[in-house]
């Protein structure tokens, strides 16, 4: 079952993927066909199990309020594609 | 047509944890930009979050001192949207299970009456970066220091019916914030943040309006001057048959006016779903009750106690403890002062006035409690009267020095001796026959006028009180 060429387009929009044309094709089936895959769990009667919340059983992973070492400045930005005086530098976006 | 309000606050209080909520980078303000960042809050790739137990304690506090009920499980959600404020592409925050839920907070409305406005819900969520735009080129400039930081939000039920109300309940939020001492609550300074959502209804009418969202209000004052216009703005659409749209509008401080946020009028998919980095939280009854336990006086029970203990009017109890600082200033000064109303009026009016005047907190105050009550003592021991009290305290100011010292050098003291008031009444009575006559005639308010006499002769020195007595009875 495919799923509509809109909603590719939407989800594609979401990730900020840029998709041609072809590829709107063969993604609205592959992505049905995983909905369509996933949805077989709805088969199974869950009406006695409580939700999972993860998929570890276990609860309350804490760290102590202490601090630690930081990243040096030059090492925070040493993987970024454009840096000036320790600030990371994006194309201006006004929301 | 007649409209009310209908007002929910959205509330976003930074928490004053010494590091981020989930990692170990100082969350000290002020660092040159990226010296508080790692590679968990740069988002990059194979890192784990591992969450901050402070950080959920103190939302515990906040929770415990609202009222809300706390969940015995909640979870980490992620909130995913692009913008270069959030390096990893989600904000990890709460969604269908926060930490709490179902609270209340007490506000007291201008008219005096007290109201309860209702808490939906307090979740966790991590700061976003900050970005710096560049005014003559194309780009922006980021700092992830904030990124991560802990932040509570704190939703209101819609019961807020104006904007005086939304200040009382802003300020009564930041006060129960302070008082835990788990934020700042500075909004200047964006520690406290504050989202509006607005409506208007027809008085007749149940039916809520559409509502709008008002954001940018970072002052106490700018909260109820944007709900203002706004409350206006949509009445007057209403009532010339427009329409109201839902929409994001920010306020303009320097026009005083609210205006649409537009381009991002496409409505937000989030896509939440529960972080699988981060296991479940779970509370149980023995941690509420330790929390609990811990929870310092808050300013409703201090203010009660204010009234009942002190037997101080509401009115002042309310202004005295609305900054744990001042109350803790009050109670300092009443410690020397067995007087609590003589150190009330002296600690809201001249003291606030001064405060008022300069611009500045208690906390900065030039006169501390100890000389305040140094002060106060002279007044309350009569060693000098009110009026000279506010010469004492007005130099105090000035130079600095202490009240003891001001008084002795500037010979001050007030008389008491009944022998000495006596000479200056009689002196005064000689010197005013005409007074004297017209006074004795039935002209009883020309008491007044002798009074100003005698204190003008002693330079406001005489005891006011013996000073009246006095002259009472020698004018019969």
């Amino acid at each position: 079952m495919k799923i509509a060429r809109e909603e590719v387009l939407h989800v594609a929009h979401l990730a900020r993927l840029s998709i041609d044309d072809d590829a709107v094709e063969t993604f609205s089936e592959q992505l049905g066909s995983i909905l369509e895959y996933v949805e077989s769990l709805s088969r199974v009667d869950t009406s006695n199990v409580p939700p999972t919340a993860h998929a570890v059983e276990m609860a309350n992973a804490f760290r102590k309020d202490e601090a630690a070492r930081h990243l040096e400045r030059e090492e925070a930005v040493a993987n970024a594609p454009k840096a000036e005086e320790g600030h990371f530098i994006v194309p201006k976006v006004i929301e | 047509m007649e409209f009310a309000p209908v007002i929910g606050l959205e509330v976003h209080a930074q928490l004053k944890t010494r590091t981020k909520i989930f990692c170990s980078c100082s969350t000290r303000f002020g660092a040159p930009p990226n010296t508080h960042v790692c590679p968990v809050c740069l988002g990059m790739p194979g890192v784990l979050p591992v969450l901050n137990q402070a950080v959920v304690e103190y939302a515990m506090r906040m929770a415990l001192a609202t009222d809300c009920r706390i969940a015995p499980e909640s979870r980490f959600a992620r909130k995913n949207y692009f913008y270069p404020d959030l390096p990893k592409g989600y904000q990890i925050s709460q969604y269908e299970l926060p930490i709490a839920e179902h609270g209340q907070v007490n506000i007291t409305r201008p008219d005096g009456t007290r109201k309860k406005i209702g808490i939906t819900r307090i979740h966790m969520e991590e700061d976003a970066g900050k970005l710096i735009h560049d005014p003559d080129r194309s780009i922006s400039m980021v700092d992830y220091n904030r990124t991560g930081v802990p932040l509570i939000e704190i939703v209101s039920e819609p019961d807020i019916e104006s904007p005086e109300e939304a200040g009382a309940y802003l300020r009564q939020l930041r006060a129960v914030l302070r008082y835990l001492d788990i934020s700042d609550g500075n909004m200047e300074e964006g520690s406290f943040r504050c989202d509006a959502n607005v409506s208007v209804r027809p008085k007749e009418s149940e039916q809520l309006g559409t509502r709008t969202e008002l954001k940018n209000l970072n002052s106490f004052k700018f909260v109820e001057k944007a709900l203002a216009y706004e409350i206006n703005r949509q009445i007057r659409v209403i009532s010339e048959n427009g329409e109201v749209i839902q929409e994001t509008r920010l306020w303009d401080m320097d026009k005083n006016r609210t205006f649409s946020m537009r381009g991002k009028e496409e409505a937000h998919d989030y896509r939440y779903f529960p972080d699988p980095d981060l296991v479940p939280l779970k509370i149980d009854e023995d941690w509420i009750a330790r929390i609990q336990a811990d929870l310092p006086e808050l300013p409703d029970q201090r203010k009660d106690r204010f009234m009942a203990q002190f037997e101080l009017p509401a009115y002042d109890a309310d202004i005295l403890t609305a900054s744990r600082e001042l109350a803790d200033y009050f109670e300092a000064c009443l410690r020397q002062v067995e007087n609590p109303k003589l150190v009330s009026n002296w600690v809201m009016g001249n003291l606030l006035g001064l405060l008022n005047a300069e611009g500045k907190t208690i906390e900065e105050t030039p006169i501390s409690a100890e000389e305040m009550a140094e002060l106060l003592k002279l007044v309350n021991d009569e060693v000098i009267s009110g009026k000279i009290a506010k010469t004492v305290f007005d130099e105090m100011v000035a130079s600095g020095k202490s009240p003891k010292a001001i008084v002795e050098e500037q010979g001050l003291v007030q008389v008491t001796d009944a022998s000495a008031i006596e000479a200056v009444v009689d002196a005064v009575i000689d010197r005013c026959p005409n007074e004297v006559a017209s006074y004795k005639a039935g002209k009883k308010k020309l008491l007044g006028f002798f009074v100003g006499q005698v204190m003008k002769e002693t330079q406001g020195k005489a005891n006011p009180q013996m000073v009246n007595q006095i002259l009472k009875e020698k004018l019969g």
